[in-house]
């Protein structure tokens, strides 16, 4: 049996094109409305740090484990930062166990991006001895359940399992015991947060759903800072974008990433 | 020698829900010694002597006569795959798709393209589930605009309503166009808020379906988000294009392709000449 690509037909995305057109969403959103969007923290226990995103049919799982090593030769000083997606089999009927494909790469790297080009924590401090032992962190994202937008949820869920995160206990020799914690968080200096801005037609959209993403023409990850800074940036799809579109998407991604950046602050109560 | 559960209880499997032989056992229930256990989780349904179990929850299982919604999945040398949210597929043979003249080697996808939805009626469900259908027939088509949405196929009855009061309540206050596929599968097309509020009170309905005063509770939710008028939703049944609920329906089982019928017993006509062989000649006869 062949596999069909994930593309809508023509024809609904016509129909979906007129029902945007009107200003109502397939799931009766408006155009720049996020689905309600709940964060849970600690939701692992072995994990260091941990956290759930769910947001409509959508929930992602991000978790942070941490470990000493040998830290990289060209930065003995710095610690290292792993962010890791796997596109779970279980989450939806499209996703097949093996190798990472090309879009649990990309989720992975451009949350990656986000939180290394905006400096979020200084790498220095998780030295320990330069050149011989520096903390290594792992965040490894997830989708439980694959409902759309996985790049912003997987980012909210990484920054809140980071800032969900406690350094276990090193013993006297060195070697790390993970049934202790310490209080010692990660000290996170910025909050980069992805907003995706989708477009269909002439239409931009935030927080696409699945049905929404098989219809997207084009679409741009904005990772942005409280101050307005652009720390990463993302297009896909095979349209291109005018000018106008990405001054208009900066824009709407600004403000999406206020509203998130808030909830994530009052889950965590920074 | 009696019921050991009231009609509209839930039963689990095995759960034995009558003793004695009272009682017959049908869809859903089996008999097992002297008792009659439910054999799936679901909903008592008590027809005089009859028990049966109505599931909650389950895949559609294609049944002969269903008017289903499909997708086109692959395209075959002479025919169409369709998925049926469904663990099989169907397929749609050139002869049984259109009335139209069909060139051998004509490109299929002039007719239906992957990912085209199409309503079709199964025609036959072999033993090893091989499942076949028609295009051809009233209100068979290719499906043109509009969404696409899937509910539990068990829900489907519900959705529908006796003789499609409940679905013809949803048609007339949001003004959508409405198509149902036995197969929990339904397509809809309307202006875009209204659309939306039907497929709110097809959710509605799923999530609502196994409680009673369902209508009521449909009704008044349709009467809150469009703003009709309540009198106005009052004896909308209609002749529903799929038949009745499915509960009307044949049993699966006895399967209703059975033994074709038989004609008159061999050797009781004295007419030599309609058989095929002359007879063999009897011992001593010759």
């Amino acid at each position: 049996m062949t596999k069909v690509p994930l593309v809508m037909s023509q024809d609904r995305k016509q129909h979906l094109i007129k029902s945007l057109e009107a200003g109502v969403r397939i799931d009766g959103r408006k155009k720049d409305e996020f689905r309600p969007l709940s964060i849970e923290l600690g939701v692992s226990s072995t994990a260091e740090g941990s956290a759930l995103v769910r947001a409509g049919d959508s929930s992602v799982i991000a978790g942070v484990k941490m470990g000493l090593g040998k830290p990289y030769p060209d930065t003995p000083d710095s610690g290292v930062l792993m962010v890791n997606a796997e596109l779970l089999p279980l989450s939806n009927p499209e996703f097949e166990s093996g190798p990472p494909g090309i879009e649990s790469i990309e989720i992975a790297r451009v949350i990656d991006r986000g939180i290394r080009e905006s400096h979020a924590f200084d790498a220095k401090s998780l030295c320990v001895e330069p050149g011989e032992s520096v903390w290594m962190v792992q965040c490894d994202v997830m989708p439980i359940n694959f409902d759309g937008n996985l790049i912003d949820l997987g980012g909210l869920a990484a920054l809140a399992a980071l800032l969900d995160a406690r350094f276990p206990m090193v013993g006297g020799d060195g070697t790390v015991d993970y049934h202790e914690r310490t209080d010692r968080k990660l000290e996170l200096e910025q909050l980069p947060v992805p907003v995706t801005v989708g477009k269909i037609g002439k239409h931009l959209l935030v927080d696409p759903t699945q049905e929404e993403e098989s219809a997207l023409d084009a679409r741009l990850t904005l990772t942005m800072l409280a101050n307005g800074d652009l720390c990463a940036l993302q297009k896909g799809g095979d349209e291109p974008l005018t000018r106008d579109d990405i001054k208009a998407m900066v824009s709407l991604a600004g403000e999406k990433g206020k509203e998130l950046r808030a909830k994530l602050l009052e889950v965590t109560g920074r | 020698m009696e019921l050991q559960v009231k009609d509209r209880d839930v039963v689990v499997p095995g759960q034995v829900v009558a003793t004695g032989m009272e009682y017959l056992p049908s869809t859903g229930t089996y008999r097992l010694g002297d008792d009659i256990r439910a054999n799936r989780l679901g909903l008592m349904k008590i027809e005089g002597k009859v028990l049966k179990t109505i599931p909650l929850a389950g895949v559609y299982l294609p049944q002969k006569n269903d008017v289903v919604i499909g997708k086109v999945i692959d395209i075959l040398m002479s025919g169409w795959r369709l998925a049926l949210n469904s663990p099989y597929s169907a397929v749609l043979q050139v002869k049984d798709a259109t009335f139209d003249f069909i060139a051998k080697g004509a490109d299929l996808t002039k007719y239906f393209d992957l990912e085209d939805h199409v309503v079709a009626k199964v025609i036959q469900v072999t033993s090893q589930n091989l499942v076949d259908v028609t295009c051809k027939g009233p209100g068979l088509k290719k499906l043109t605009g509009g969404r696409i949405i899937k509910v539990c196929p068990h829900k489907v009855p519900r959705i529908i309503g006796t003789k499609g009061s409940m679905v013809g309540m949803i048609k007339k206050a949001t003004g959508c166009k409405i198509i149902i596929g036995q197969n929990g599968v339904i397509w809809m097309e309307g202006a875009p808020d209204k659309e939306y509020v039907a497929v709110e009170t097809i959710r509605l309905i799923e999530e609502l379906a196994h409680t009673t005063g369902l209508t009521e509770r449909v009704k008044q939710h349709l009467v809150e988000r469009t703003g009709v008028d309540a009198a106005s939703l009052e004896h909308v049944e209609q002749e529903e294009e799929f038949g009745g609920s499915p509960d009307d329906r044949p049993r699966r089982y006895p399967r209703e392709e059975g033994r074709p019928e038989r004609g008159p017993p061999r050797g009781s006509s004295n007419d030599r000449r309609r058989r095929p062989y002359p007879a063999r000649p009897r011992r001593g006869e010759q």
